[in-house]
């Protein structure tokens, strides 16, 4: 089978078995919910733009860690091998990073939806806030697949993806909550392209180091 | 004697660049005045931090295609020796900072990027520890190592360059070049950030061999 082909196979099996036990997507999405929830609670109503924008995206942050830290954890070790003898490792690192973007997408869409019917709308240009919250959920997915795998071969593996993740997501979320904060003040798009150009090219350069990495982080 | 005249090098263009930082004549210029001096210390320290680190870096590809145990030792020892310079960075600029921009932090983006760089190979160091055995530990921490790089790239000399910063260089300050630095500052400025890098350097190769001569005694008994 030709990388384009074990990709497409390795994909549907990810959401397949997800489809079949739903233990990880109901499971984030509670705790998406309840942690929106949670923060309506203890703020009641937010009225200044800027805290509105850095509670939504630190509620992302944490949602798409606990989302993405099981990718490779979840993999029984007998499992790990039998993918060894059949596919290739850019194959499953590039399955990986291609379903955690379309968990990441759906939920992200989801506490988007969510926490603007909590909390009162105060978007200028939704659509374009829409947008950013998009390419933050495929940065979020493209580097914590990466760290999760990195993560999955220590022994205290939850603790470690925090520790290792957030140096490394500040500098997208930096960029992020500034292109988010330029969608909700509904700045003329043309504003914002300097951020969307430094978004694609971080995920271009973090998904090809991966590609190349990944082999050496398999095989044990 | 053929093989150490850097070091030789390094202690004289370190203690030139002391000496004469602190009495060489300086331009005179409002807030500044003589806390002036201050980039003959602070600058080469990041200077020295950026060079070890990509020599941390370059190892840790090394180590990938080689397996060799020293070249892991030579990526943690850089990536160590880069965090005590990153940290005296930090300090000198926060101390000339408190007397200059009125605040020791003050928010300042380059600030906070170094900060989070210096994360990053905290980050780095708590996942060696966290593995126990040296190959897997070695291999694990090296593609780490190389992940980060370029996003630490991005963070020290991309992100601050998109917002306002009181550093030269970012958001309509004046660049770091050639230029606009005072003609009295030069003679001291670039024999200081090339002895502070030969100092980084030296040290780097010192701890790389007190490791190895820890390793072989570990190996005997």
């Amino acid at each position: 089978m030709d990388l384009l082909n074990q990709v497409k196979f390795l994909i549907r099996k990810e959401i397949t078995l997800e489809w079949r036990s739903k233990y990880a997507l109901n499971g984030i999405l509670l705790y998406l919910i309840s942690t929106v929830f949670v923060c309506y609670l203890a703020f009641r109503e937010i009225t200044s733009p800027p805290t509105w924008n850095a509670l939504f995206w630190i509620i992302m942050l944490f949602a798409s860690v606990n989302a993405i830290t099981k990718s490779f954890i979840q993999e029984s070790k007998g499992r790990q091998l039998y993918y060894y003898t059949i596919t290739s490792a850019q194959a499953i690192i590039l399955s990986k990073i291609i379903y955690n973007i379309l968990l990441m997408l759906l939920l992200s869409a989801i506490a988007l939806g969510f926490y603007t019917m909590v909390f009162k709308n105060l978007l200028g240009d939704p659509l374009f806030y829409f947008f950013a919250v998009l390419l933050g959920s495929i940065s979020f997915a493209s580097v914590f697949t990466m760290i999760s795998g990195i993560a999955s071969k220590a022994n205290n593996a939850g603790g470690l993806m925090a520790i290792l993740s957030f140096p490394v997501i500040i500098p997208l979320l930096i960029v992020l909550i500034k292109l988010s904060k330029n969608a909700m003040d509904g700045l003329d798009r043309s504003v914002s392209y300097d951020e969307i150009g430094v978004l694609i090219a971080i995920n271009i350069i973090v998904i090809t180091t991966s590609l190349l990495l990944f082999p050496y982080l398999w095989k044990d | 004697m053929n093989k150490n005249w850097w070091k030789i090098l390094a202690t004289v263009l370190v203690l030139y660049s002391i000496i004469a930082g602190f009495l060489f004549h300086v331009p005179a210029k409002p807030i500044l005045n003589e806390s002036i001096r201050n980039i003959h210390f602070h600058v080469p320290m990041w200077f020295a931090m950026i060079v070890i680190l990509t020599v941390s870096f370059i190892y840790s590809i090394r180590y990938l295609n080689s397996a060799n145990e020293n070249d892991d030792l030579m990526a943690v020892e850089s990536a160590n020796v880069g965090i005590i310079f990153g940290i005296l960075g930090l300090v000198t600029g926060a101390v000339w900072a408190k007397y200059t921009w009125g605040e020791a932090w003050s928010n300042d983006p380059k600030q906070n990027s170094a900060a989070i760089a210096l994360l990053v190979y905290l980050a780095y160091l708590v996942l060696r520890n966290a593995l126990d055995e040296e190959q897997k530990r070695g291999r694990i921490s090296a593609v780490y190592n190389i992940f980060a790089f370029p996003i630490m790239v991005v963070l020290l000399f991309i992100l601050p360059r998109m917002t306002d910063s009181l550093h030269p260089g970012n958001g309509g300050n004046p660049g770091f070049n050639t230029r606009d630095m005072a003609p009295e500052l030069r003679p001291v400025f670039y024999p200081a950030v090339l002895g502070w890098i030969l100092v980084s350097v030296w040290i780097t190769t010192i701890r790389y061999r007190m490791r190895k001569v820890e390793n072989r005694q570990n190996f005997i008994h």
